[in-house]
């Protein structure tokens, strides 16, 4: 076959033959791999080696002097099964659901609200959902440092109301409080970029089929706007479930989190295949999030 | 495609408290913030009367200056680095077609869904393995690598999205007019996605100021950063000093997004030239 076309192609070398589009083609990707190779080997040094080590580290020793890299074996894995750790992760996990269902449902009908908006509008609204977005995480939290604090302006409000001093600082509920407001950004941002792009005259036709609001929510709008739903899910409960400055804040010495407990392990319990074996708990909850939705289509979080 | 129409009357008010909320949920502890690190009393949560002496602490306390100067410095040069790497990595992705693409797509977005911690843990111990063999300390450039190594994928997404809605005719247009490759992408290209690089450079500038946790886990003596100072601060107790540290930190913040802003509105400008 080769030996036909080759004649044709040493003739007139511009017109495209296959070979000559393969060669194209070829030098194409080699460039594209190329210009990728910098960033790729990056990440590969700075975020996938570290991440193997984390996985190494999780099955070394622990000794009096530090870390031992020999005798291998799974105690660090064992000690998820402990009641204290079993109670963290159980904690944890129900803290990160609470805020994720929270900012779902704040987000939202926020997010469906501002997509029935003309566009100066949607622009505008968008502008003060981004402005939190960028605003560091760190002085959010202390805000409401600020704001529970004993004195400050909620126990005033809380007695004036009569209430009582109701003490909210220091509990799990303003833990779940400063975690809803550091991520709901990130839930209303992929909800409205989902809900934006729905042909509204989908819902229209529900309508007319005489479906109920609810009915026509709950087979159109719910279905179609579920990339976002997911993408914000994911984008919410994975870094509540491994927050650590909002406990450290907010929350009380009683009710240890995961993310401080992995902290613990590495700066104070000096426990580090222990706190590297947690840290991998909180890894397989990103990876396997992170892979469930590429299956199900979702192209950008 | 129409737009999705207007919800009944009942339903439309339950949106609009909605919003409300969400807005005052968002905005009114930033704004109790700004107002008590004005007021002049020690003890944070009440009012004193107006006072501007926690700012003047600020400026007189040469730990925060140094950790803010700290700070700054390492921002600079992670982002310099984040942007040339991202912005060449946005560019492979969304022109070219190679082998092992996927994988290096998904990669680029685990630094983003990760989980600070972890994220703080895998450096942290990697540092200390890689400072076992090549012997060094922990300091500047740890810092530095690390928030360089979160801020490539932030910018290569937002450039993408630039290079996405841009019709990549005109860099062949450029080029069926002799220009070479270089020249195609220096005069055509490189200017084009401007608004998309210096959007993620503000991004990734904003993220390396914020970060608390990687930072905390791989810095060394001498290099502590703002963040991690008022970290520190705030567990030891709250001060009018923190108060005031913060309401800077704001204030910076929304320079940053006044910034992106405007770039974003010269982004839609010249997307109507186009």
């Amino acid at each position: 076959m080769t030996a036909t076309l080759e004649p044709e192609a040493s003739i007139d070398a511009d017109v495209a033959t296959p070979e000559f589009e393969a060669a194209r083609e070829q030098q194409k990707r080699r460039q594209g791999l190329f210009m990728a190779l910098p960033a790729y080997l990056y990440l590969f040094v700075f975020f996938v080696i570290p991440l193997v080590i984390v996985i190494v580290y999780s099955f070394a020793t622990r000794t009096r002097f530090g870390t031992e890299l020999s005798g291998w074996n799974i105690d660090s894995y064992r000690r998820l099964g402990d009641p204290l750790v079993r109670d963290i992760l159980l904690r944890s996990t129900t803290l990160a659901v609470i805020t994720t269902l929270i900012c779902l449902l704040l987000a939202y009908p926020f997010a469906y609200y501002m997509s029935t908006r003309s566009e100066k509008t949607r622009n505008l609204m968008l502008v003060f959902v981004m402005i939190p977005f960028w605003t560091n995480f760190l002085v959010r939290n202390y805000a409401w440092r600020v704001i529970l604090g004993s004195d400050g302006p909620y126990s005033r409000l809380s007695e004036a109301i009569g209430f009582g001093e109701g003490r909210l600082l220091f509990t799990n509920v303003a833990v779940i409080l400063g975690l809803v407001y550091g991520f709901l950004p990130f839930m209303i941002l992929p909800l409205y970029a989902a809900i934006e792009r729905i042909d509204g005259r989908l819902l229209e036709a529900s309508r007319d089929l005489y479906a109920s609001g609810f009915q026509s929510f709950r087979h159109v709008l719910l279905p179609l706007s579920m990339p976002g739903v997911v993408a914000g899910s994911i984008l919410v409960f994975v870094p509540s479930l491994g927050a650590y400055v909002t406990p450290a804040i907010l929350g009380g010495a009683k009710t240890t989190l995961l993310g401080s407990y992995i902290v613990t392990q590495f700066l104070s319990a000096r426990d580090w295949p222990f706190g590297a074996a947690l840290s991998f708990v909180l890894m397989a909850v990103m990876l396997t999030s992170t892979i469930v939705y590429f299956r199900k289509g979702g192209r950008t979080l | 495609m129409s737009g999705i129409t207007e919800p009944r009357s009942t339903t439309k008010r339950v949106l609009q408290a909605n919003i409300w909320l969400v807005y005052l949920f968002f905005y009114a502890p930033i704004l109790v913030l700004v107002i008590y690190s004005f007021s002049d009393s020690r003890n944070v949560g009440a009012w004193g009367g107006f006072t501007l002496d926690w700012y003047r602490d600020f400026g007189d306390s040469s730990a925060a200056k140094g950790a803010l100067s700290n700070s700054l410095k390492i921002a600079v040069v992670s982002t310099i680095v984040a942007v040339v790497l991202g912005t060449i990595s946005a560019l492979a992705l969304e022109r070219f077609t190679f082998r092992g693409k996927q994988v290096f797509d998904a990669l680029l977005y685990l630094p983003i869904i990760i989980p600070d911690v972890t994220m703080a843990v895998m450096l942290l111990l990697f540092f200390s393995e890689a400072a076992n063999i090549f012997g060094f300390s922990k300091g500047f450039a740890t810092i530095t690598l690390s928030h360089i190594a979160f801020s490539i994928s932030f910018v290569s997404i937002v450039v993408r999205a630039r290079l996405a809605g841009m019709d990549d005719k005109l860099e062949e247009a450029a080029v069926d007019l002799y220009a070479t490759k270089w020249q195609a992408f220096r005069h055509v290209t490189l200017p084009l996605i401007m608004p998309g690089i210096i959007g993620g450079a503000l991004l990734a500038f904003t993220l390396s100021l914020d970060d608390v946790v990687i930072t905390e886990f791989v810095t060394g003596p001498g290099w502590t950063t703002l963040p991690v100072y008022v970290f520190g601060l705030i567990r030891k107790g709250v001060t009018p000093l923190i108060n005031a540290i913060s309401v800077v930190m704001l204030v910076a913040s929304m320079g940053l997004v006044a910034l992106s802003l405007l770039t974003d509105r010269a982004r839609g400008e010249s997307a109507e030239i186009e």
